[in-house]
């Protein structure tokens, strides 16, 4: 009787959805490639992913214990955080690499801009960016005593041949979880399956890299082209688990397509037009300073609000 | 300007140690004002440059806020920003010319952005808002200090940037290969490798906004202790600006929201008001259409 006479404020029936289960599963997602790129690379892959989500996690408990705010770490995007920067280093980087980035993304990136939810770029990816342009040898140094050839972008970008095959099971250099395409796409099955990511921007995304690839690579419907720009790099990566970061992505059906579409061309221009084989993470992070913009003119109109300018206009 | 009004630090205003102060401290125009941010960004890779970039300010700023003062009754008002500039480029023509002879890989080091000292804001704020309204010496004074202070903050940016990106401190080797530091120091020391992004732009923007941080962190500990900061920051030269009664401030912000309100009103107004007239009589449409258009013009005109 005592429970039926409780008055409280709206909402009063809630999911169990909540940050840091939505983050647990992203976790789980994120497992296979990792593990891939555990067994491929050995010990040393281990300990960059090991390295990178202790100091991101312990970064974030430091700066919420000094700054004297409540502690966040348990709502796991700090993890995430953590195990996508680990996934995004070479394997031969040495020990304070993904230190260094962990510090960076989170104090920087995340909660000097205020903390989950008001950060303005994807953190591991500002991170790996920020890395990439202090360090530009050791980030690109992917020879391990199992692979001596170049990426696989790379040799393409050379005019080498490559075998998709490799590329599609992870056999492959790379940086720790890029390599795999079948253990991205394992992960990427279980969040679309759980409603937790859908496939409006990693759709769009590579749809529209694939045609502007097929446009402006210079090989036409080139089969093993396309593939192994398709599964030789970052991009599976990217689009599933960076690009759809809620934070840094928009939030309006429309702006979804146009955030896809953006990435999709802007890798497509890195690739084929830039110095560098890879341009997944710049174009990620270039689309997500774009977000705010794109969110500004996509908002859907209310329910039963005209559109007050347009007839105005019309009428004059 | 009364007699005797406290200034920066409780020194009395416009005599030259206040303006000294008050342009290396409390109105840094680097990290306080934040005017003057094309060079504090781009030349300062590194510390000499720095240095170099600020005393040339400096020497450009003290002297044409002299002359700007000397002539300040001379230069009608409207034409102030041309004589201005005049007076300002020929300064910056010697100090180009002068570096040009004595100093010529400081001269290629810093390229563009010597002839740049010309609009470089710092001079033209200083003109305006205190040279061209007060004596020679006070402005020679606030002109010396002004240029300290910006050749300070952006030696200091210099300094970072310099140390974290590349590891040397002006062009010596602290951290990295070949470090000067004897000893087992030495060796730890050598082991750094420079983080490369210090010594791009990204970096300056990281460097500056670190030393803004502390800067104001300082101004808030002093409030904090219950000091008078009301001087610190408040852009231009602050003195000078009457305050407005806020009563008057308030009264105009209510009549602007009026204006706003009415402006509103008559948006809202103007669908079902045109709409009226379409469904009835072609004559009563024609009778009200001309008070209609008086009340639409104002909106169309807005939107062209």
């Amino acid at each position: 009787m005592s429970d039926m006479m409780k008055v409280s404020s709206n909402p009063h029936v809630r999911s169990g959805v909540t940050t840091s289960n939505i983050m647990m599963w992203v976790v789980i997602a994120l497992l296979p490639a990792a593990g891939f790129g555990i067994y491929n690379f050995g010990i040393d892959a281990l300990i960059i992913l090991v390295l990178s989500v202790a100091s991101t996690v312990l970064t974030e408990f430091i700066y919420e214990i000094l700054m004297q705010k409540k502690v966040t770490i348990g709502d796991f995007s700090a993890v995430v955080t953590g195990l996508l920067l680990g996934m995004n280093l070479p394997c031969t980087a040495p020990w304070w690499l993904p230190i260094i980035g962990g510090v960076f993304a989170i104090l920087v990136v995340k909660m000097l801009f205020g903390g989950l939810g008001q950060n303005f770029m994807n953190p591991a990816l500002g991170a790996r960016c920020f890395l990439l342009i202090s360090f530009p040898a050791l980030m690109t140094n992917f020879t391990t005593d199992t692979y001596t050839s170049p990426t696989p972008l790379a040799a393409l970008k050379a005019g080498e041949e490559v075998s998709v095959i490799n590329m599609i099971i992870g056999k492959i250099p790379g940086t720790i979880g890029e390599t795999s395409m079948i253990a991205i796409v394992i992960g990427a099955c279980i969040l679309i399956m759980l409603g937790i990511i859908d496939l409006k921007i990693p759709g769009t995304y590579i749809a529209s890299f694939v045609i502007f690839v097929v446009l402006f690579g210079g090989h036409g419907l080139n089969g093993t082209y396309i593939s192994a720009q398709l599964a030789g790099g970052g991009l599976m990566l990217g689009a599933f688990f960076m690009a759809t970061d809620y934070v840094t992505s928009p939030i309006t059906t429309k702006g979804k397509y146009i955030y896809g579409v953006f990435l999709g061309v802007l890798t497509g221009i890195f690739r084929v037009f830039g110095s560098s084989a890879e341009g997944v993470s710049y174009a990620i992070i270039i689309g997500n300073l774009i977000v705010p913009l794109i969110e500004k003119y996509t908002i859907p109109r209310a329910f039963g609000i005209r559109p007050v300018e347009k007839k105005e206009e019309k009428k004059a | 300007m009364s007699e005797g009004k406290k200034g920066a630090l409780g020194f009395t205003q416009d005599t030259p140690i206040e303006r000294f102060l008050n342009g290396l401290v409390v109105e840094n125009p680097t990290l306080v004002l934040m005017i003057g941010m094309c060079p504090t960004l781009a030349v300062t890779t590194s510390a000499i440059n720095g240095v170099t970039m600020g005393l040339a300010t400096t020497f450009v700023l003290a002297l044409s806020n002299a002359v700007i003062s000397l002539l300040r009754k001379v230069i009608p008002d409207t034409v102030r920003i041309p004589a201005f500039i005049v007076v300002i480029a020929s300064f910056v023509t010697l100090v180009q010319l002068v570096m040009q002879a004595y100093v010529p890989v400081m001269y290629d080091a810093l390229g563009v952005y010597i002839p740049l000292i010309v609009v470089n804001c710092i001079i033209f704020g200083r003109a305006e808002a205190y040279a061209s309204k007060h004596n020679v010496v006070p402005s020679f004074f606030d002109g010396i200090g002004m240029g300290l202070g910006f050749t300070c903050a952006i030696t200091v940016i210099g300094l970072f940037r310099e140390l974290i990106g590349g590891g040397t401190m002006f062009d010596v080797q602290i951290f990295g290969e070949g470090s000067v530091v004897p000893g087992a120091v030495g060796y730890f020391f050598s082991q750094y490798q420079p983080i490369r992004i210090f010594i791009q732009q990204a970096g300056a923007f990281i460097v500056l906004a670190v030393l803004i941080a502390i800067m104001n962190q300082v101004k808030f500990n002093m409030e904090k202790k219950g000091k008078d900061t009301s001087k610190f920051g408040v852009g231009g030269c602050c003195n000078d600006i009457e305050i407005k009664d806020p009563k008057k401030v308030k009264e105009e912000l209510l009549a602007k929201e009026k204006a706003a309100a009415l402006e509103t009103k008559a948006e809202t107004i103007k669908p079902s008001d045109i709409k009226v007239p379409e469904k009835e009589p072609v004559l009563a449409e024609q009778a009200s259409k001309a008070p209609i258009k008086e009340v639409i013009v104002p909106g169309e005109e807005d939107k062209k």
